[in-house]
This record gives structure tokens, C-alpha cells and sequence, in this order.
């Protein structure tokens, strides 16, 4: 088996001294889909925010390795840099950003990061009207400020373009389904899954089962009060939307 | 005995104050200014208010947050001969918007400079000259506006401009006139000495159907604390098209305030916008009279201060009929121990029905020691209308600097492109492209100078 992108070992966390998640154990490999389902407030878009690296979480133990590193002890700049991506579940406007200035510069840090030589202008733009194409992404994204005015749908897909450019090792999707219809969670979806590859992996974060209908996930753990409780293969999201969260807990809850 | 009155004197109503320096000093001038009558009459008139008015004080509602006794305390030097034998072309060269294509009225303490100054391949019929020469030539048109909209009974600088003004430019367009490159007027002081005085009074007419954008610079080759007091009257004609940038770029010891009288008729399309980066004390004051129908107007403005500069915006929107749309936006990014003032008046009156203004005032502050005092004014006199207004003070949004961090980009990275965006939402409303660019890189550079911190610049692609 190849080594792991990311491997989570007993994960505390919480805010304000109200702890969040309990013990965390999760290992992704490279190119799995995992998808992390759980009710409102059983931890989820804490457990995208920390890896990330959002301000505000105590870590009161466990410990996360990615790609063989401490990733906690980065930077959230540091982590991108490093390959981890995470696709807002409320992407920020930024009015007064152009979005290829954004992408630019963001692209541009990377590449810097790994040593490599920054693309000038012209260059980036042939670079990410290719990736345009893939994800049938409209042309004035690029002449829009970021995300300003953007739809709902639209500020979701321009996060996936952005993973698109960006080429992540570990992209972590936060509720991305959130807030679309069906179409819009189509388009997201398929792009999403035009950019898996055998080196990458992506970590899914959701509520609902319809996402992964369109993302077909390899492994999905059930998330409640801080916990996985469950751990299955794509058979275990139907479930979920059968017979809902409550016959996990009784099922968690009953010895094994 | 018949006493014939040529010219009709307005007496002060408080005689004992007619004996200040400035009433010496506008004696001294009358003597030497050669002006058709309706000018000395309303010199005449001006120092008269301007006595009776007296400096604004903290007292007075409208200068609350700005107290002009430094400007008062000044040694009053109004520069009344030309002096610009310390300009070169070079030296010009440098200011923001030199390299624009197009007409050029260059002022050096007020006094035109016509060896600096290009007006040619202007369309038939419109002028870009100097307002003393206009008025010299006794133009129509001159008569029919100035002093039409800028007050002299109700603002004491105004008054003062009005007295002592030397010189400003004169812009004309005849009805459905084009001019497609913008005119840019640049007011460059040169003072040697603090209080020098120096009075700019412009008028710029566009009548109906006409189309012009027009570039008012204010800059500095000087380190005094001179005082620069500027009246623009601006008069926009029926479905005219007209944008109106003000750059305020004086020296940090400076004192500036200006005042924009601005006059729109039915189904006009205005843009005003204001850019105060410079002087110790600055005001500008934009009082936009919405006086036809169907009309479209915005005011927009931007001031980043630093160490102890102040500046203030004094807006008075004023919706006279119906049917107008009015929108404010004015954005400030506060440094060290300065302060930005924003008042923001709207008056709609009655009868203006479906009247839609907008006015938001956001303020950055960069420092635990700035100050921002923003004061909207909502005066509605009919039933039917649209206003809203925002005002906000504070820090950067920590949740836009995840953002970013989230995708690569650093900490100070991050802060620097929200600041520059913060300044980025005023400056892309600037219509004119060669405008916005050359303001876009001013801007840039100030705020690099603010943060003090080195960091790779990107450039837009």
C-alpha cells in the first residue's frame, strides 16, 4: 500500500473550551475518496477548518500527519503551499480582488514554494483558460472580483475551478452541496470528479447522500458528537439516507 | 444732490470686523484686479459674507469633527502675482496623470501657466481656457454661470474664494460636444511661505447631450503649510454625460479645502469622484443638486491618511425631482494617529418621488490610534422614495484573510491585497481607463509606503 496523504491519529478539538471533536481517526491514501457524512453539528466543518488551518481551535490531542509531516505545526498558507485545498462551504467575496490577480498570485506562491519559476501574465492565462475548458467554466469568472455577486452555484463552482488551477494533493470539500439544486450539485460534482487522480485524494465533507451519487466515494464515515462511529463503503451513505442518523446511533451504540 | 451708484456695495453687518487682514488685504487687491463689474460686485459681496460669516468653529453643527484654527491662525498670504519662475516641465512630469493624452491647463499658485499648458485638438466650440481670460473676454457663458451655484452667503470659504479667486479654469462644451480624452486640470503649488493662499476657482459647463470627463490635480512642489481654496461650480445639462475626479495630493503640512457645486439637469449622467491623499487639513465638500428628472448621479471617494492628516468629506445630495437616482460611496483607510471625517446629507424634497439614494461610508482603520467619525443625514420630505445609507469602521476582515491564506497567499500578502482591494472598490468606479490605471498605481504606492513592509508586488494581469 502506498503511504498514507493524510492520516489523522485521535484528533481533539474544540473552541472556547467546548470540546468539538472527541478523538479522531481517519487515514487517506493516495487516490481515495473519502466521504465524512454526520448531522448538523457533530464536527464536520470543524474537523475541514482544522485541517486547513483556521484560527480559533484548541488541538487537545491526537496528532495529524500529512504526507509524513506535522501538519498542525504549518501554516494555513504553509499547507496550501504544501498541496491541501479546502473548498469553502461559504466562499468569501472579495470585492475589489480580480480573480485572475487572485488565482495568480495564489498559483504563483505555490509554485515559488516548490521552487519552481512563477508564470508571468501571459503564460498564466493560457494555463488557466485550459483549465476553464475541463470544468465549462464561463470566461468572465476571470474579470469578475472574487466571488463578488457571484449565485450560490456560481461561488461553489469558482471553488472548484480554484482547486482546479491549484492542483492540490488532499482537497477537502466542506458541505459543497450546500445550498445548490440538483443541477448546480451536477456540474460541481462532475468537475470534481474530472479532477481525480491516482496521486491525489479528496476528503468529502456532507450532509446529504446526493452529493455522492455523482462523487462516488471509496470509503464513508459517519461523524456524530465528535466521532466516526461508523466506517463503511459507499453502501453505508444509502443507508444513511434510508434510515437516518438514528439507527447509526443505536447501532453504534449497541456492542458489536 | 444725485448720487449715482454704480455698483451696488453689500455692507457687512458687522462693521467692527471689516478692519481684519482680510479685508485689508481684499482692499489692496480690488485696487489691482481688472474685472468687469458683475465680478467686483460679487468680490465685493463675497468679502463681505466672508466677514460677517467669520471661520467655521467646532460649535457649528457642520465642522463638528474638523476644526479649521489652524488654517485661521495662519498668516493670511493670498498669492496674487504669478510665480512660477521655480516650475520646470521636468518637475511636472512627475505628478500622477502627466502622461494622459489629451488637454492640459496647468496652474502654478493659482496663475495659469500657459507655457505648460496644451488645449489643442479640442472639438469645434469647446473651451478649455482660463477662467481670468474668460472672464476678460467678457464669454456669455462665463456671466450666465459663475457664481450661480457657489454661495457666498452660506459658506465662509466659498465667500473667501469668491473675494480673492486669481484664476481656475474655464471648460466649455457646446450641446452634444464630445471630448474624448479627459482634461486635466493641475493646480501645483509652489508656496515658499506658510499661509500663502492660494484661491483656484473653476467653472465647467456641459451642455445638453455633451459628453466630457474632466481631471481636477492637486499637487505640491513645496514642504509650507500654505492653504489652498478651491470652488468649482459644475454645471451639467440635460442628458449630458460628465465624470469629475478631484485629486487631492498637497503637502503634508498643507491645508486644502474645496468645494464642488455641482448642477444637474434632466436625464444627465454625473460621476464625481474625490481622492484625497495629501495635506495636514483637508475638506471637500460636494453639493449635488439634482434639478431635472431621470438623472443619474454618483459620488465616489477614497482618503488614506497617515500619521496626523485629516480629511473630510462634506457631502450634500440634494433630490429636487423626481425620478433620480443618487449614489454615495466614499471609503477610507485610516494609518497611525489620523482621523477621516464623512457627513453625508441627503435632502430629498417634496414632490421627488421615487427618488433612490444610496450612501455607504466604510472606513478601514490600520491603527489603534485612528479615528473615523462618519455622520449620515437623511432630510425626506415625500413619501415615495428609496434611501439607505451604511456607515462602517474596522479592522480587516479575518475571515477574507482565510481566505486567501487558505489558497497559498501569505499574512501580510493577504492584508496587503484586502487593503488595496478596499481602495480597489472606489478606483474601479473611475470610468475613464487611462484615469483609473494611473490613480490605481498612485494608490498603490501610498499604501505601499504605509505598511512599511516588504513584500513582492504582483502585478495585474
Amino acid at each position: 500500500m502506498p503511504p498514507p496523504i493524510l492520516a489523522i491519529q485521535n484528533l481533539s478539538a474544540g473552541v472556547e473550551g467546548r470540546q468539538i471533536l472527541k478523538g479522531i481517526n481517519l487515514t487517506i491514501r493516495p487516490g481515495e475518496v473519502h466521504a465524512v457524512m454526520g448531522p448538523n453539528g457533530s464536527g464536520k466543518s470543524t474537523l475541514a477548518s482544522i485541517l486547513a488551518g483556521r484560527d480559533g481551535y484548541n488541538i487537545t490531542g491526537g496528532e495529524v500527519i500529512y504526507c509524513g509531516r506535522d501538519l498542525l505545526a504549518l501554516a494555513a498558507e504553509d499547507r496550501a503551499r504544501e498541496g491541501v485545498f479546502l473548498a469553502f462551504q461559504y466562499p468569501v467575496e472579495i470585492p475589489g480582488v480580480n480573480s485572475t490577480y487572485f488565482l495568480k498570485a495564489a498559483y504563483n506562491e505555490i509554485r515559488k514554494h516548490h521552487g519552481k519559476p512563477e508564470l508571468d501574465a501571459m503564460e498564466f492565462l493560457t494555463f488557466v483558460k485550459d483549465k476553464m475548458k475541463i470544468l465549462d467554466v464561463p470566461e468572465d469568472f476571470l474579470k469578475r472580483p472574487v466571488n463578488h455577486g457571484f449565485s450560490g452555484g456560481e461561488k461553489k463552482r469558482n471553488e472548484i475551478f480554484q482547486m482546479a488551477v491549484l492542483e492540490p494533493k488532499l482537497a477537502i470539500l466542506d458541505e459543497t452541496d450546500s445550498g445548490l439544486d440538483i443541477d448546480a450539485i451536477k456540474i460541481v460534482a462532475t468537475g470534481v470528479n474530472r479532477l481525480k487522480r491516482a496521486d491525489n485524494a479528496q476528503l468529502v465533507i456532507t450532509h446529504y447522500q446526493r452529493l455522492l451519487n455523482i462523487i462516488v466515494p471509496d470509503y464513508v464515515h459517519v461523524l456524530m458528537d465528535g466521532r466516526i462511529v461508523r466506517t463503511g463503503g459507499k453502501e453505508l451513505a444509502l443507508e444513511l439516507e434510508e434510515n437516518g442518523y438514528e439507527s447509526i446511533i443505536q447501532g453504534a451504540a449497541a456492542p458489536v | 444732490m444725485v448720487t449715482v451708484e454704480t455698483e451696488p456695495v453689500v455692507k457687512p453687518k458687522q462693521p467692527m470686523r471689516e478692519k481684519g487682514p482680510y479685508w485689508e488685504k481684499f482692499e489692496q487687491y480690488a485696487k489691482i484686479a481688472e474685472d468687469p463689474a458683475w465680478v467686483r460686485v460679487a468680490r465685493q459681496a463675497g468679502i463681505s459674507h466672508f466677514v460677517e460669516l467669520g471661520f467655521p468653529t467646532s460649535k457649528d453643527e457642520d465642522w463638528r469633527f474638523t476644526n479649521v484654527a489652524p488654517i485661521t491662525k495662519l498668516p493670511f498670504k493670498p498669492v496674487l502675482e504669478p510665480t512660477r519662475d521655480s516650475v520646470t516641465a521636468k518637475a511636472l512630469n512627475h505628478f500622477t496623470f502627466a502622461g494622459l493624452a489629451g488637454s492640459k491647463l496647468v496652474f502654478v499658485d493659482g496663475h495659469f501657466a500657459p507655457e505648460f499648458s496644451s488645449t489643442a485638438k479640442l472639438p469645434e466650440g469647446v473651451k478649455a481656457i482660463s477662467l481670468a481670460e474668460a472672464i476678460a473676454k467678457d464669454l456669455a457663458q462665463v456671466e450666465q454661470h459663475l457664481f450661480r451655484y457657489a454661495r457666498s452667503d452660506t459658506s465662509a470659504f466659498t465667500a473667501l474664494n469668491t473675494a480673492f479667486f486669481k484664476d481656475g479654469a474655464f471648460i466649455y462644451v457646446p450641446a452634444g460636444q464630445t471630448v474624448s480624452g479627459p482634461i486635466l486640470l493641475l493646480y501645483v503649488s509652489t508656496a515658499k511661505e506658510d499661509g500663502a493662499t492660494v484661491h483656484v476657482r473653476n467653472l465647467i459647463v456641459a451642455e445638453r447631450s455633451s459628453l466630457v470627463t474632466i481631471v481636477e490635480s492637486y499637487v505640491s512642489l513645496s514642504e509650507a503649510a500654505y492653504f489652498t481654496n478651491s470652488v468649482t461650480e459644475l454645471v451639467v445639462g440635460d442628458n449630458a454625460v460628465v465624470e469629475h475626479l478631484k485629486l487631492q495630493v498637497e503637502s503634508q503640512r498643507a491645508f486644502h479645502i474645496a468645494t464642488v457645486e455641482a448642477h444637474f439637469d434632466r436625464a444627465s449622467n454625473v460621476v464625481i469622484h474625490s481622492i484625497a491623499l495629501g495635506a495636514k487639513l483637508s475638506r471637500t465638500n460636494i453639493h449635488a443638486h439634482l434639478a431635472g428628472q431621470g438623472l443619474e448621479c454618483i459620488l465616489n471617494g477614497l482618503y488614506l491618511t497617515r500619521s496626523e492628516q485629516l480629511a473630510d468629506h462634506y457631502m450634500i445630495v440634494e433630490h429636487a425631482q423626481p425620478h433620480c437616482a443618487s449614489h454615495e460611496y466614499f471609503n477610507g483607510i485610516l494609518a497611525d494617529k489620523s482621523k477621516g471625517v464623512f457627513h453625508g446629507r441627503i435632502l430629498v424634497c417634496p414632490g421627488a418621488q421615487k427618488t433612490d439614494a444610496k450612501q455607504t461610508n466604510k472606513n478601514l482603520l490600520l491603527s489603534d490610534d485612528a479615528t473615523a467619525n462618519s455622520k449620515p443625514q437623511l432630510e425626506i420630505y415625500a413619501d415615495d422614495v428609496k434611501c439607505t445609507h451604511g456607515a462602517t469602521i474596522g479592522q480587516l476582515n479575518d475571515e477574507s484573510i482565510f481566505y486567501l491564506r487558505a489558497r497559498g497567499i501569505g499574512l501580510e500578502t493577504a492584508r496587503r491585497m484586502l487593503i488595496h482591494a478596499f481602495a480597489g472598490e472606489i478606483i474601479d468606479r473611475v470610468r475613464c481607463k487611462a484615469v483609473r490605471e494611473e490613480l490605481d498605481k498612485l494608490v498603490w504606492d501610498r499604501l505601499e509606503q504605509n505598511e512599511k513592509v516588504t513584500v513582492n508586488k504582483w502585478s495585474y494581469v
